[in-house]
C-alpha cells in the first residue's frame, strides 16, 4: 500500500497539472463569487462558509476521474488486480493519495481565501477543522464514483452526476459546522456527523469500489 | 415449487402478461374513484381551503417515489446475490417510473406550497429530500444508459443503488438537521384520527391503492419490454455467430 | 507444483468462445497457445489469471503464485526505469535484483524516465517486471509485440534460464517462435459451438 501511495504521489507531483489545478480552480471560484453577488461585506460574510465548502467540493471533483482512469488505460490496474494487493486496499490508497494532493492543499489554502469573502474571524478554525475532517470523505466517495465509471470513454460528466448527490450529507454537515462556528454556536453535532461520514465511508466504500473495479476489469 | 422459478425470463413473461391488463384496469379504476371522490366530493379543509385536495395526488406519488427506490434496492440485492436477470431488468424498468413519480410529487408539492406558504419553493426537509432522490434517480438511469454490456451495467447500477440508498438515507437525516420543518408532520402515518377527517381518509386510501397498482402495472409492462429487448439481442447475437 | 486446467469454458462479453479446454503444465515447462486472431487466447489467459470468472470447468493453480502480463504493461512514463521496477517489487514485497538490468539490457537506461524510451525499450521494461515479482506461474499475452529479434532472444533467454529452469511455469500466447523448448497447443479444436451453453444471455433464448 505504501508503495502504491508513494508512486501515486510521485506521479501527481511529476505530472504537474493535477496538483495545482484543483487549487487554482478553488481560487478562481472564490474570486468569481463576489463578481456575481456584489462586493458588499454584509452579503459575503454570511455566505462565506457555504461558498468555501461548495468550491472545495467542486475542486475535488475536478481530478476524480484520474484516480483510476490512467491506471486503467495503461494496464496497471489489471496488473494490480492480479497482485497481492487487493483492489479494496488499492482504492483506499488511491483515495488517500487523491486527498493528499487535493483535499489537503484545499484545507490549507481555504483560510486565506476566507479573507477574500470577509469570513468572520471566529470561523477560521472551524473552516480548517471541518475541511480536514470532511475532504477525506469527498475523496473516498469520489474514488467509488471513479471506480464505477472507469471503463467508460467519456465518464467525466457522468462521474459528476453520480458523485454530487452522494456529496450532499458531507456538504451539509461541513458547511453547517462552519456556519455555527461563525455565529458562535455549538458545532459539536455537525463535527461528529462529519467525522462519522468520513470514517464510515472509509470503512465501507472500498468494498463497493473494489467490486466495481473488478466488474470493469472483466 | 420455488418462487425463484418466476425469475426465468420466459416464465416471468408468460405469467405476467395475462395479469397486466387486470392490474392496470383495477389501478385506473381505483385512481378514478379515489381522485373523483377526493377532488369533487370532499369538503374544503378549514385552514387550507380547496388547495389541500392536491394532496390526493401528492401523497400517493410521493409514497410511490420512495417505494420505487426501495423496490430497486431489493431487486439490485437479488441480482447481486442470485444473479436473476429479471431482477436486474425490473430495477432498470422501475427507475424512470420512480423518477416520474418523484417529479410529480415535487411539482404538486410546489403547487400546494404556493398558496400555503406563499412561495413556489421552500428548502423544506421533505421537498429537499425528494429533490435529492430525484438526482439519485437521474444518476442511476444515466449509468444504465452509459454502459453497453448489459450484465456489466446491471452489476454497476446495482452497486450504485446499494451505496446510493445509504447516502439517500443519510441525506434525508442531513437536510432535516439543516433546516426547520414547514411540512405537515407525518399527516398520514402518525395518528389519523386526530388530524384527518374520515371523509378525506377513504378517498386517499383508494387513490394510494390506485397509484400503487399503477406502479406495479407499469413495472411489469416495462420489465417485459426489457426482457424482449434482451431476447432480441440474444437471438441476434446467436444468429451472427451461426452465420 | 503444476498448473492443471480441466474442462474449462471461457466467455468474452457473455458469449462462450472456448469450450472444454484441458491441459496440464508441469513445473519447469512452458505451454505456447496458438490460434487465429479472435479465437480467445486473451480471454483464456485473463481467465487463468483470475481477471474474469470462468463459465465452467476447473483451474488448479498454486495459490498466490500467478502473474499476468499483456501488451498494456503498466509502465508509468513519468517514472524512471528504476522507479517503475521498484514499485512492482514493493507491491510484491521483493527486492529488485541487480542482475535484472543486464538480463533485459536496461543498464544504461536505469535513470531515464520511461516516457523517453522507445516502444521496444518500454516493452523490455514492462517484461522485466516479471523478473522482480517472483511469481512461479506466468500468463503472458503476446509478450514480444514491438520487440526486435535481439530483444526477443533476451526475453526467451530470461524465460528459459531465470524462470523455467528455476521450476517456473509459463503459458504464452504468441505468433512468433520464441525458440523455447515448449509444447504448442492449437486452440482451434476448442472453439465454442455457436449454440454453446453457458452464455450470460442464455436465459433469454
Amino acid at each position: 500500500m505504501i508503495a502504491l501511495l508513494l508512486r501515486d504521489l510521485r506521479l501527481a507531483v511529476r505530472a504537474g497539472g493535477g496538483f495545482g489545478l484543483g487549487l487554482a480552480f478553488f481560487l478562481i471560484v472564490i474570486v468569481l463569487v463576489p463578481f456575481g453577488v456584489g462586493p458588499d461585506k454584509t452579503v459575503l460574510e454570511p455566505i462565506a462558509p457555504g461558498i468555501l465548502w461548495v468550491a472545495a467540493l467542486l475542486s475535488c471533483l475536478l481530478s476524480l476521474d484520474r484516480i483510476f482512469a490512467l491506471d486503467f488505460e495503461d494496464g496497471s490496474l489489471a496488473l494490480l488486480a492480479t497482485s497481492p494487493l487487493p483492489l479494496e486496499a488499492a482504492s483506499v490508497t488511491k483515495a488517500v493519495a487523491h486527498w493528499l494532493t487535493t483535499g489537503l492543499p484545499l484545507t490549507i489554502a481555504a483560510p486565506a481565501l476566507g479573507v477574500l469573502l470577509h469570513m468572520k474571524t471566529d470561523a477560521y478554525a472551524y473552516l480548517t477543522l471541518s475541511l480536514a475532517l470532511g475532504t477525506p470523505a469527498l475523496s473516498i466517495i469520489g474514488a467509488f464514483g471513479a471506480a464505477l465509471t472507469v471503463g467508460l470513454k467519456r465518464g467525466g460528466l457522468l462521474l459528476s452526476l453520480l458523485v454530487l448527490p452522494l456529496y450532499v450529507p458531507t456538504l451539509v454537515f461541513g458547511a453547517e459546522a462552519v456556519r455555527r462556528g461563525a455565529e458562535g454556536m455549538d458545532a459539536t453535532t455537525p463535527f461528529v456527523m462529519l467525522a462519522g461520514i468520513t470514517f464510515g465511508a472509509f470503512a465501507l466504500l472500498p468494498f463497493a469500489s473494489g467490486a466495481a473495479l473488478r466488474v470493469n476489469l472483466k | 415449487m420455488s418462487i425463484w422459478e418466476y425469475a426465468n425470463p420466459k416464465k416471468f413473461m408468460a405469467t405476467t402478461t395475462p395479469i397486466i391488463p387486470w392490474v392496470l384496469g383495477i389501478a385506473l379504476a381505483a385512481m378514478f374513484v379515489g381522485l373523483v371522490w377526493g377532488l369533487l366530493f370532499t369538503p374544503d379543509a378549514e385552514n387550507f381551503g380547496a388547495s389541500v385536495k392536491i394532496l390526493f395526488v401528492h401523497v400517493p406519488t410521493a409514497l410511490m417515489a420512495i417505494n420505487a427506490w426501495f423496490m430497486m434496492f431489493v431487486a439490485s440485492l437479488i441480482w447481486l446475490i442470485r444473479r436473476h436477470h429479471v431482477s436486474a431488468l425490473a430495477a432498470k424498468a422501475a427507475a424512470p417510473i420512480g423518477a416520474t413519480m418523484t417529479l410529480i410529487a415535487l411539482i404538486t408539492g410546489a403547487i400546494w406550497g404556493q398558496p400555503t406558504w406563499g412561495t413556489w419553493w421552500q428548502w423544506e426537509p421533505r421537498l429537499t429530500s425528494f429533490l435529492i432522490l430525484f438526482l439519485f434517480y437521474l444518476g442511476y438511469m444515466a449509468l444504465w444508459s452509459a454502459i453497453e454490456d448489459n450484465d456489466t451495467a446491471a452489476d454497476l447500477t446495482s452497486v450504485l443503488c446499494l451505496v446510493g440508498s445509504i447516502f439517500a438515507l443519510l441525506s434525508r437525516y442531513a437536510v432535516r438537521f439543516w433546516s426547520n420543518g414547514l411540512h405537515q408532520d407525518s399527516t398520514f402515518s402518525a395518528d389519523k384520527e386526530t388530524h384527518i377527517d374520515p371523509s378525506f381518509w377513504y378517498p386517499s386510501v383508494i387513490a394510494m391503492l390506485g397509484f400503487g397498482l399503477l406502479f406495479l402495472a407499469l413495472v411489469l409492462i416495462r420489465t417485459n419490454t426489457e426482457i424482449r429487448l434482451r431476447r432480441a439481442d440474444a437471438l441476434e447475437a446467436r444468429q451472427r455467430r451461426s452465420a | 507444483m503444476e498448473l492443471k486446467v480441466s474442462d474449462l469454458t471461457v466467455a468474452r462479453g457473455g458469449i462462450p468462445v472456448l469450450e472444454n479446454v484441458s491441459f496440464t503444465v508441469p513445473a519447469g515447462q512452458a505451454l505456447v497457445l496458438r490460434g487465429a486472431n479472435g479465437i480467445g487466447k486473451t480471454t483464456l489467459l485473463r481467465t487463468l489469471a483470475g481477471l474474469q470468472p470462468e463459465q465452467s470447468g476447473q483451474i488448479d493453480c498454486p495459490e498466490d503464485e500467478s502473474a499476468y502480463a499483456s501488451h498494456a504493461d503498466g509502465v508509468k512514463s513519468q517514472l524512471t526505469v528504476e522507479e517503475n521496477l521498484r514499485f512492482w517489487a514493493d507491491v510484491y514485497g521483493n527486492q529488485v535484483p541487480d542482475t535484472i538490468y543486464e538480463q533485459f539490457d536496461l543498464v544504461d537506461l536505469r535513470q531515464r524516465a520511461a516516457g523517453t524510451l522507445s516502444a521496444g525499450q518500454k516493452r523490455r521494461l514492462g517484461l522485466s517486471r516479471l523478473g522482480v515479482i517472483g511469481r512461479k506461474v506466468l500468463f503472458l499475452d503476446e509478450p514480444t509485440v514491438s520487440l526486435d529479434r535481439f530483444s526477443v532472444k533476451l526475453f526467451a533467454d530470461f524465460l528459459q534460464h531465470q524462470h523455467l529452469n528455476q521450476g517456473g511455469i509459463a503459458v504464452i500466447a504468441t505468433h512468433i517462435d520464441l525458440g523455447l523448448d515448449a509444447p504448442e497447443m492449437d486452440l482451434e479444436p476448442f472453439r465454442a459451438a455457436p449454440d454453446a451453453a453457458g452464455g450470460s444471455d442464455e436465459a433469454f433464448l
